[in-house]
C-alpha cells in the first residue's frame, strides 16, 4: 500500500480546490431545487411509469415508500412526518381521521373535484345506489373542517382522500380444475373444494369474504357485514373454525405473491383474490377467472391524503401532482392494469377506443390488449371478467371496513388461526 | 454462526489469553478498579440503549390502554387478561393463548430433536472422520451454502418440491407408490418441522463440532484400548464430553423456534398459529399494548426454558 504523505504542495492544492468550490457554488442550488414527494402506499399502487411521467411533465420527483396495507395506516398514525403524500384505503379513515395526523384536502385547489365518480362521492353508479355495507367511501369522503377529526354528512370543501384507484373484488377460480358452475360466494365453503380453497389472513378483509360466503349459504343475514356485532363475529368465527377443522382450507395468504403462487401451482382452485393477481396467473399461461357472483362484489377504494404538517412548496407540489394525476394519463395507465380511476372521462382521452371498449364497456377486445409495460394481457376477442364498469361497480355489495368491534374481531380471528 | 466458527478457529490462542487473564485476575478479590469499569462503559451503553431501554418500554406499554388509533399511559392488567382470555372458563378446552403456546412448544421440541440428531451426526462426521483441517473447513463451508440466500427463498424452495403437483408427489405417483398426491407434504406440521430443521440445523452443528474438537483424542484411544465398542465410546466418552455443545446448540434452536412466525406461517399455509404471528397481527392493527403484553409473556416463557437449560451447563466456562 502506498502511503500518501501530506506535503505542503498537496495541501495548498487541496485548499485551493475547496476555496474555489465555496466561492462559486453551482447556481441551481439556490435557484429552483426540484421537489421530491415521499409517496407512501402499498407496492401495488406504485407504478414506476407514473413516477417517471410526473417527473418529466411536472418536474416533481416521486419517491415511493412501499409498505403493506395495514402498515400504511400504522405509518400515518405513528410516523406522520415520514411521508409527504399518502395513498391509503378509505376504510382506514375511521382510524386515521381521529388521530388528527391528516388534513382535509382543499376542494377548491383540486381542479376536477366535481368530476370525481359518484360511486366514490355518493355511492351510486348510473344513478342507482350500490351496497354501502362496511366503510363506504361516500360515508367518509368529507370532513367538517380542514383539521377536523370527524366526518361531514353533507358535502363540504374539505375532502379526506382524492381517489387514486378502486375496484370490485370477488373470488378467483381455476376453471380447468373445477367442473361445475360457480355462481355464489357460498362456493368458498363448498365441501367439494375441501383442501382446495383459500382466504386472506388479513383479518379485516378475510372476515368480510367469509361473511359473504356464510350469508350466501343462508346461515345468517348480517345487519352490516362491515360492522358486525360481537354475536355476529362469534358466529362467523365459529363457522370458519368448523370449516377449518373439516379441512376446507389449503392455506391462508397474506400478500399478493402468495395468492398468485397458490393459484398458479394448483394448490388452490378457489380463493378470495385481487384483480392484478388474477392477471398475474393468466400471464403465466394458466387459466384463471375473476368470477362474478350473484351476491355481488366486495369493493375497495384508495386515495391521496396529505399529512397535517405538509406546507410550502411541498404542499403546492402535492396539489400539482394530484391535479396532474386526475388529468387522464395516470388514469389510463391504471385502467390498463384493471383498476378504475377517480375520473373516467379524462382517462378515456388517453386510451384507444378498443381499449376503452374492453376495459369499460364489457365489449370483446377488437385487438390484443397489452399491459402498460407492453406485455400481452388478453388476445383479441377476450371479454373482461364481470363485464362493464356499470355491471361491476354497480353490483358492489359491501366495502372493505374497519369495525367498531375491531379489537374483539382480531382476538377472535387469532383464535380461528390457532384452532 | 460465523461467530461460532470464528471462536473455533481462534480457540487455542483465545484460551491462552483467557487463562492468563484469569490467573492475573485471581489475586484481586475486592472491587474492580475504576479503569476497568470505564472500559466496560461503551458496551454497557450499547446494551442499555438497544436492549434495556426497549425492553423497559415494552413492559411499560403492556400496562397501557389503547384505542384503534392511540395508546394512553395507564396501569391496567386488561391487556394481560385479554391475552389469557377464556383460559379458565374454557377448560377443559384450551384457550387461544395456551393452545398457541402448546403448539409452539411442540414445534420447539420436534425441531430440537431433529436438529440434534442431524446436527450431532454431521458434527461427529466432521470432527472424527475428516482428518485434515483444510478438508474440515471445506466441509464446514459446504454446510453454510444454504445460508447464502435469504430465509424466505430457502422456505419457498420447498413448495415446488412438496406441493400437490410437486416433484415428490410426481415421482411417487409415477413409481406407482401412491394413487392420489399426498396432501400432508405441504402446509402441515410435517412441513413446518422439515423447514425449521433445514433452516436451523447449523446452529446445532457448530457448537457440537466445537465441543467435539476439544475432546482429547487420547481419551477415545484409551477407551478403545480398554475394550470399549464403538457404541460404548460414543455413549460414554463422546456424548458426555459434547454436552456443552449440545446444550448451547439447544439454546439457539429453542429460542429461535419459539419466536419464529415466518416459517410457521409460510410452511404451515398460515393455518398454524404461532405466538410471533399473533403479536404481528396485533401490531399491524395498532394494538401495541396487547402485543407488548404478549411479548412479555413470551419472553418469560423463553427465559424459563433457558434458565432450565443453563442449570445443566456453565456457559461461561464452556465458551
Amino acid at each position: 500500500m502506498t502511503i500518501i504523505r501530506p506535503t505542503r504542495r498537496r495541501f495548498l492544492k487541496g485548499a485551493g480546490a475547496v476555496g474555489a468550490a465555496a466561492a462559486f457554488p453551482a447556481p441551481f442550488v439556490n435557484a429552483q431545487e426540484r421537489v421530491t414527494l415521499r409517496y407512501l402506499s402499498t407496492a401495488v399502487n406504485q407504478s414506476p411509469g407514473i413516477a417517471a411521467r410526473a417527473s418529466e411533465e411536472l418536474g416533481i420527483d416521486i419517491e415511493y415508500i412501499a409498505v403493506t396495507t395495514d402498515d400504511v395506516a400504522r405509518r400515518v398514525i405513528t410516523q406522520p412526518n415520514s411521508f409527504d403524500l399518502v395513498d391509503s384505503e378509505y376504510f382506514a379513515l375511521p382510524n386515521l381521521v381521529p388521530s388528527g395526523n391528516l388534513m382535509g384536502m382543499d376542494a377548491r385547489r383540486i381542479e376536477r373535484a366535481d368530476q370525481i365518480e359518484p360511486v366514490i362521492t355518493q355511492g351510486t353508479v348510473g344513478g342507482e345506489p350500490v351496497g354501502l355495507q362496511g366503510t363506504a367511501p361516500s360515508e367518509v369522503f368529507y370532513l367538517t373542517g380542514q383539521y377536523a377529526q370527524e366526518f361531514a354528512s353533507e358535502p363540504t370543501e374539505w375532502i379526506t382522500l382524492i381517489p387514486t384507484t378502486y375496484n370490485a373484488d370477488t373470488l378467483g377460480i381455476r376453471p380447468d380444475l373445477i367442473d361445475k358452475d360457480i355462481t355464489s360466494w357460498a362456493s368458498l365453503l363448498d365441501p367439494d373444494f375441501a383442501g382446495k380453497a383459500a382466504i386472506l389472513n388479513i383479518p379485516s378483509i378475510g372476515i368480510m369474504d367469509a361473511a359473504m360466503a356464510i350469508e350466501a349459504r343462508g346461515d345468517i343475514t348480517y345487519g352490516d357485514k362491515g360492522n358486525m356485532t360481537r354475536e355476529e363475529i362469534d358466529f362467523t368465527i365459529e363457522r370458519l373454525i368448523e370449516a377449518k377443522r373439516n379441512g376446507q382450507f389449503r392455506a391462508f395468504w397474506s400478500n399478493f405473491n402468495e395468492s398468485v403462487n397458490l393459484m398458479a401451482s394448483g394448490e388452490v382452485v378457489i380463493q378470495s383474490m385481487w384483480s392484478p393477481a388474477v392477471t398475474a396467473v393468466r400471464t403465466q399461461g394458466i387459466p384463471c377467472v375473476y368470477q362474478p357472483l350473484q351476491e355481488g362484489y366486495r369493493a375497495w377504494a384508495s386515495g391521496f391524503g396529505l399529512p397535517r404538517t405538509l406546507e410550502g412548496r411541498k404542499l403546492d407540489a402535492a396539489y400539482e401532482f394530484i391535479n396532474w394525476f386526475l388529468s387522464g394519463w395516470a388514469g389510463a395507465h391504471l385502467s390498463r392494469q384493471g383498476y378504475y380511476p377517480a375520473i373516467l372521462e379524462t382517462a378515456r382521452e388517453y386510451m384507444e377506443p378498443y381499449e376503452w371498449a374492453y376495459w369499460y364497456e364489457g365489449q370483446p377486445a377488437e385487438q390484443d390488449i397489452t399491459a402498460p409495460g407492453g406485455d400481452l394481457m388478453e388476445g383479441a376477442g377476450a371479454v373482461r371478467d364481470g363485464g362493464s364498469y356499470e355491471q361491476r361497480m354497480g353490483a358492489v355489495a359491501c366495502w372493505n371496513a374497519v369495525m367498531d368491534e375491531n379489537q374483539y374481531m382480531i382476538r377472535k380471528w387469532n383464535e380461528f388461526i390457532a384452532a | 454462526m460465523s461467530k461460532a466458527l470464528h471462536t473455533h478457529e481462534m480457540r487455542r490462542p483465545a484460551r491462552r489469553i483467557l487463562s492468563l487473564s484469569r490467573r492475573a485476575a485471581r489475586p484481586r478479590t475486592g472491587h474492580a478498579p475504576a479503569s476497568a469499569l470505564w472500559q466496560a462503559v461503551p458496551m454497557a451503553l450499547v446494551f442499555l440503549t438497544f436492549f434495556v431501554v426497549p425492553l423497559a418500554v415494552t413492559v411499560m406499554v403492556s400496562f397501557w390502554e389503547f384505542t384503534q388509533y392511540s395508546i394512553e399511559p395507564a396501569f391496567t392488567f386488561r391487556n394481560y387478561m385479554d391475552v389469557f382470555d377464556g383460559c379458565l372458563s374454557a377448560l377443559p378446552d384450551l384457550c387461544t393463548t395456551l393452545a398457541t403456546y402448546l403448539s409452539t412448544l411442540k414445534f420447539a421440541f420436534l425441531v430440537w430433536l431433529c436438529t440434534l440428531l442431524v446436527g450431532f451426526t454431521v458434527a461427529y462426521f466432521l470432527a472424527f472422520h475428516v482428518r485434515t483441517l483444510p478438508v474440515q473447513v471445506a466441509f464446514f463451508l459446504l454446510c453454510t451454502i444454504p445460508f447464502w440466500t435469504s430465509v424466505v427463498i430457502r422456505m419457498i424452495a420447498w413448495i415446488p418440491l412438496l406441493g400437490r403437483n410437486g416433484l415428490v408427489n410426481g415421482a411417487l405417483i409415477e413409481m406407482g407408490a401412491i394413487d392420489e398426491p399426498l396432501e400432508w407434504l405441504l402446509y402441515s406440521d410435517f412441513t413446518v418441522v422439515l423447514a425449521l430443521t433445514h433452516l436451523y440445523v447449523l446452529f446445532m452443528v457448530v457448537p457440537i463440532f466445537n465441543s467435539m474438537m476439544r475432546i482429547d483424542r487420547a481419551l477415545v484411544e484409551a477407551a478403545v484400548d480398554s475394550g470399549a465398542r464403538g457404541w460404548q465410546v460414543l455413549t460414554n466418552v463422546v456424548v458426555p464430553l459434547s454436552r456443552p455443545g449440545i446444550l448451547i446448540g439447544s439454546i439457539f434452536v429453542i429460542t429461535i423456534v419459539m419466536g419464529d412466525f415466518l416459517t410457521v406461517g409460510i410452511m404451515g399455509g398460515q393455518q398454524i398459529a404461532s405466538i410471533g404471528k399473533s403479536i404481528q397481527t396485533q401490531i399491524q392493527y395498532l394494538q401495541f399494548p396487547i402485543a407488548a403484553a404478549n411479548a412479555v409473556v413470551l419472553l418469560l416463557g423463553v427465559l424459563l426454558a433457558i434458565s432450565l437449560l443453563l442449570r445443566l451447563v456453565d456457559i461461561r466456562r464452556e465458551l
